[in-house]
């Protein structure tokens, strides 16, 4: 189909007309294609609805690609091994209720704190993140779909084996126990022998490898699938927040991937990386993994503030205050935190000057989250305050979060992290500035964005319950454990001495934490009875200003039959300027259109691929890699060949959809 | 509106588009944009470039645990002679050549003529075939073994790194040679073949560091 | 006495120092930054779903909330570099402590107890013990940190702050006692299966006393004082605790457990997890692992007249 009758064919299609008339090309498909009109008719949203559905069935559930199906597995998921983590601590808060206690044994507890930490760091907290992008952030942008719908599919299911396969391994006893950062030398061959330290090793490939395709996908999506009229300049904080949290993952994953593989290979083949015998070094380990693992709880912290810009600016009334600053602080953020590392290592014998860079760059990275508090501030003191639960979880982040950070400060200065370094200090820091940097606002954005997508609202009563039972449970949980620090009691002990004093406090900590699960195991029962029991919502029940309120709830298939054009920052809240939207996208078959990266002109249109099982074989080949090779090296070999050609069936291109996207084609 | 266009050809395919588009209304008409692009335009590109910065850092990493071991220790290799560097050295001779192939078919696919991209893809499988013949050499003429020391580690993973991406960037090539012969073909092929040449540079241009840290680490120090 | 806020030693009183003020300016900041969270919460005027969005901000600048934004800004930043400073100066008092004439230490960490070197230039006056380090008051002492297996950390909060034993490095630690006194310290790195009952104790006593303990360490071990401690020590020697322990003047000389040529003169057992009492004594020979599962030592199944004769003599090498 070439262009208009009143401009000459390009160049480039005279070739394309040359080129397509090779018997490798297949001849068009002539159904005449329907497009979309602005507005669109009741019959073009129904085709694309139908274009854009996954196939029923188990067959199409293994098929699916749909970025709303995706995204929704991916959380409850992830929201799954929450679950599973949080089960875990309270069996270790049980055990450490009493001192002396019998309940759980050494090695069960180190179990135990292992995959606590783990699952709560790698199967929770990073793709619970992703996961919300993935369902989030073509709707924000105006996009029909996820960039590489099918990548997506298999970077949820390459997650979901490696978190299988770890839990797999811990129900048969044979779990990893070294703790989430396995050090070295206790990781290593000689004093971590049989396959437990293996499994966390490769659990660690499987989950970075899912992270940084879906890195990948969401930085094409919002630098490629933004709709027109989007700048840079207009796009919702949260957004920022996943494209920057998208490069951090593609620059802090590559580190971890090759610690642990190094490990791996220490452990199964001899290799030397951290044996200082043979010219190795333990702190080897310690510089990759943490220069990795803090960028790491950044990828954790900046969509929890990406979440507390969308839900304030809506129940606030107003756009948050300071777009050019939050941003800024966003990308300034992001840069510090690959400074940080070494103040995970401030008592190991490195020379004390470079300390000294590390806990000022540590302390000074407080100063964007600041921006962001006081940003918040302003925009809070400013606006017209809609009390509903999604902004009280919200808010929990200027309690929580403020204290986690200020202990912070303290543990960034080199003296006084040599006290409270590996002690019950920063278990209370670490799990203030997580669970009010990003659990308490990922809560709030559950149930903001929940109604979108299944088209009821959660109780507010349940709400309100599960958040005062949550916020009082956490705070009596944690913020004994400053003391217990400051007391002398280290980090990761099963039990300790009657004679130490510690009992009170962890006692009270070990209530705290049963009164945070009942807060938490509302929350859950909420999720689950409003489907069913929660009141309908619209398309808009918080009247919010972003692009995804514009959809139906639940959303067509398809997210947007017409395309919005968008002429400012709060597209929904903005009066509507001419042109309101795209025409002229087809509606039959499954077409996306591509904007250019800054200014989000319409570029080019993109036939994008149909749901195929391919995917999840490609997963499954990759998990009998992957898994095999904890045993034998030789599995790499043999196991590339099922992976090559599930990859292989899964890029070559059909002859139907070919044809049916030639009818379609328009060169360049 | 992007990076700048490199000449007037590009120029006058951006503003055809533009006016491709049409106001319908309330609307903005797109049915008369183009199907595919190439380069930063495409979805692949920012895909492949993705990649390649992935692999990049973590051929970063690599370099950086290297010479992390090699300042922490007297001797460097501790025991072991360097690495010969007779085969490295033809191997990187063959991967700049391999360049041309690769940049050919580029060219070609951007200029959409099938029969060039048929020829100049086959170059580049056989020459990626090649490459990998004479890298099995490379490792036999490394000197050292990878549970040796920790020194033959960081060499022996350095080369596996490297290697895999030789493995699989041969592999996507050949099975995009595959295609370009017996179809079925369409206008985003095209751009899938620009973006594998754009990975094989990559591939080329990665190996320059990681040829100094291996052969020329040894012998300076 | 574990405890950071209770300092006995000059390096732990500059950590406190800090701390303190540490506290104070994090904890004005809390409540200047909650006050007006909450002042900007609880004033703000209502609002439902439908209330109309505010766009202004979309058309004007908004000078006064950018002014207070600023200030807030630059205040933090202030008071960051103040924190910085405070911390750098710490430090440097940390690195000050005089040193002329300091005790020095050999400290080996294994799983799961405390080896410690008394060095000396005059090598007859090298004493080993174990699990508990007498330091006399006032003198600045230098440990040594090496490990033998996996990473371990010396933490003695009541006097100084931690640092990692690390295989392969050497690290040390420098602190003074200033204050006489029994002070636990805890093994503070994760390190196996009792990693948790990894302790030991740092007894501060006047130079003279601290004189008189160290030259009895530097004698061999005495000799048995009756037919049923000499029992006792025939049963040590012909059995399997040779292997691993070290009794000075005997045939004992393992290396691979705790030395024992003193035991009875330490306060517990089993690097802190049991009194050194003849009833705990024996139960942790009969049976290790009920008190400290995981721990190298096996169990050794005596009948009650043996335990009580090794009993004896185990509590009599003073």
């Amino acid at each position: 189909m070439s262009g208009p009758a009143e401009l000459p064919p390009t160049a480039l299609q005279a070739a394309f007309d040359r080129a397509s008339a090779d018997l490798a090309f297949p001849a068009p498909d002539d159904r005449p294609p329907v497009l979309n009109d602005v507005p669109p008719s009741a019959e073009q949203e129904s085709l694309l609805d139908r274009s854009w559905r996954d196939p029923p069935g188990l067959l199409g559930a293994l098929s699916a690609i749909n970025h709303k199906t995706i995204g929704r597995r991916f959380v409850l998921t992830a929201l799954g091994f929450f679950i599973a983590g949080g089960l875990l601590a309270a069996l270790m808060r049980l055990q450490l209720a009493r001192p002396d206690s019998q309940l759980v044994g050494p090695d069960l507890y180190n179990q135990l704190f292992t995959m606590h930490g783990t699952t709560m760091m790698f199967l929770f907290a990073v793709p619970v993140m992703q996961a919300m992008a993935v369902l989030l952030v073509p709707l924000m942008i105006g996009a029909r779909s996820i960039a590489f719908p099918r990548m997506n599919a298999y970077a949820y299911w390459v997650y979901l084996f490696g978190g299988l396969m770890l839990y797999g391994a811990f129900l048969l006893n044979i779990g990893p126990d070294t703790g989430w950062f396995a050090y070295v030398p206790l990781s290593g061959p000689e004093h971590s022998p049989g396959k437990r330290v293996d499994f966390w090793a490769q659990m660690i490939t499987f989950t970075e490898l899912s992270a940084l395709l879906e890195a990948v996908i969401l930085i094409t999506t919002v630098f490629k699938l933004r709709a027109p009229g989007m700048t840079l300049n207009r796009m919702p904080l949260y957004v920022w927040a996943m494209l920057v949290t998208s490069f951090m993952v593609m620059f802090a994953m590559p580190a971890v991937m090759f610690a642990s593989t190094a490990l791996i290979t220490d452990r199964l083949v001899g290799t030397h990386f951290y044996n200082p015998r043979e010219g190795g070094d333990a702190l080897l380990w310690q510089h990759l993994f943490w220069f990795f693992g803090h960028p790491e709880v950044y990828l954790i912290f900046i969509p929890g503030l990406g979440f507390l810009s969308a839900v304030i600016a809506t129940f606030a009334r107003r756009p948050v205050f300071g777009y050019p600053a939050m941003v800024l602080s966003l990308i300034a953020t992001a840069f510090l935190a690959f400074g940080l590392w070494v103040h995970h290592m401030f008592a190991t014998p490195l020379p004390e000057l470079g300390k000294s860079f590390f806990t000022a760059m540590s302390m000074l990275i407080a100063v964007p989250t600041a921006v962001q508090i006081f940003c918040w501030i302003a925009t809070l003191a400013t606006g017209r305050l809609h009390w509903k639960t999604p902004l009280l979880f919200v808010l929990a982040f200027f309690a929580v979060l403020l204290l986690g950070g200020l202990s912070g400060l303290m543990l960034a200065s080199v003296p006084l992290d040599l006290q409270v370094h590996d002690s019950y200090f920063v278990v209370a820091h670490l799990h203030y500035v997580l669970i009010g940097g990003a659990v308490f606002p990922l809560i709030g954005a559950v149930i903001y964005w929940y109604p979108k997508f299944t088209g009821r609202l959660m109780s507010e009563r349940l709400g309100r319950w599960s958040f005062w039972l949550a916020f009082v449970g956490f705070n009596l949980a944690f913020f004994p454990m400053h003391h217990l620090g400051l007391h002398g009691m280290p980090r990761r002990v099963y039990t300790y001495p009657a004679e130490s004093g510690w009992q009170a406090l962890n006692l009270l900590a070990t209530g705290g934490a049963l009164v945070l699960a009942a807060g938490m195991a509302l929350f859950f029962i909420n999720l689950w009875r409003s489907r069913r029991h929660g009141e309908p919502a619209g398309a808009d029940p918080w009247g919010g200003g972003t692009l995804e309120w514009a959809t139906a709830s639940p959303p067509n298939a398809g997210n947007f039959c017409a395309v919005p054009v968008v002429h400012g920052r709060e597209p929904l809240w903005q009066a509507a300027t001419e042109p309101v939207a795209v025409a002229g996208l087809a509606v039959d078959r499954r077409e996306v259109l591509v904007s250019t990266t800054l200014e989000a002109h319409p570029d080019h249109r993109l036939s994008f691929p149909v749901p195929t099982p391919w995917p999840f074989a490609g997963a499954l080949a990759t998990a009998a890699l992957f898994i095999g090779s904890i045993f034998t090296p030789w599995a790499v070999v043999w196991g590339m060949v099922p992976v090559a050609i599930a990859l292989t069936l899964w890029f070559w291109p059909r002859r139907r959809k070919t044809a049916e996207d030639l009818a379609l084609e328009t060169a360049p | 509106m992007g990076t700048l266009p490199q000449n007037q050809a590009a120029l006058d395919r951006r503003a055809d588009a533009q006016a491709r588009l049409r106001r319908a209304g309330a609307g903005l008409d797109v049915r008369h944009l183009p199907s595919f692009g190439f380069g930063h335009r495409s979805l692949m590109w920012w895909g492949t470039v993705g990649l390649i910065v992935i692999e990049g850092t973590v051929f970063a990493i690599a370099i950086g645990a290297y010479l992390y071991l090699m300042s922490r220790s007297s001797h460097w290799p501790p025991a072991e002679l360097p690495p010969d560097y007779g085969w490295a050295t033809l191997n990187t001779g063959l991967l700049i050549a391999s360049l041309l192939p690769a940049y050919l078919a580029k060219r070609a696919a951007e200029a959409l003529d099938l029969p060039a991209v048929r020829r100049w893809v086959t170059a580049g499988s056989l020459a990626s075939l090649l490459v990998l013949v004479v890298r099995v050499f490379e490792f036999t003429s490394l000197n050292c073994t990878w549970d040796g020391s920790a020194y033959g580690s960081a060499v022996w993973m350095i080369m596996g790194l490297h290697t895999l991406h030789l493995l699989t960037d041969a592999y996507d090539t050949l099975v995009l040679n595959v295609l370009v012969f017996t179809g079925p073909l369409e206008g985003k092929r095209f751009a899938d073949v620009s973006e594998n040449a754009l990975y094989w540079f990559f591939v080329v241009a990665s190996w320059l560091p990681l040829y100094a840290v291996i052969h020329g680490t040894p012998r300076w120090t | 006495m574990q405890d950071v806020l209770h300092s006995a030693g000059v390096q732990a009183g500059h950590i406190l120092d800090l701390w303190r003020l540490m506290l104070g300016v994090c904890a004005v900041v809390f409540a200047a930054v909650l006050l007006a969270f909450l002042w900007a919460v609880l004033r703000a005027p209502r609002a439902g779903r439908d209330t109309s969005p505010d766009l202004s901000a979309l058309q004007h600048n908004e000078p006064r909330l950018l002014r207070r934004v600023a200030w807030a800004t630059a205040l933090s930043t202030l008071l960051l570099f103040g924190l910085v400073g405070a911390s750098v100066w710490t430090d440097r008092a940390l690195a000050q402590l005089p040193l002329h004439g300091a005790l020095h230490v050999r400290v080996t960490a294994h799983q799961w107890w405390w080896d410690l070197q008394y060095d000396d230039a005059e090598p007859s006056r090298i004493f080993t013990t174990a699990n508990e380090l007498h330091v006399p008051v006032g003198r600045p002492v230098i440990l040594t940190l090496l490990s033998d297996d996996v990473i371990h950390s010396f933490w003695v909060p009541s006097l100084a702050g931690k640092k990692d034993l690390i295989p392969g490095r050497t690290a040390q630690l420098q602190f003074r006692a200033d204050r006489a006194g029994t002070y636990r310290g805890q093994c503070a790195e994760f390190c196996g299966a009792q990693h948790a009952r990894m302790a030991f104790r740092v007894i501060a006593e006047e130079p003279a006393a601290y004189e008189a303990w160290a030259a009895r360490q530097r004698q061999p071990a005495a000799p048995p004082a009756d037919a049923l401690r000499q029992r006792g020590q025939q049963l040590f020697l012909a059995g399997t605790c040779v292997m691993c322990h070290n009794v000075g003047g005997t045939d004992a000389t393992g290396r691979r457990a705790p030395d024992l040529t003193h035991l009875g003169s330490r306060q517990t057992l089993a690097a802190g997890t049991l009194p050194n009492a003849p009833e705990p004594l024996a139960a942790w020979i009969r049976d290790p692992q009920s008190h400290k599962p995981g721990t190298n030592m096996p169990g050794h199944d005596y009948s009650p007249e043996d335990m009580q004769a090794l009993v004896a003599w185990l509590r009599g090498l003073e």
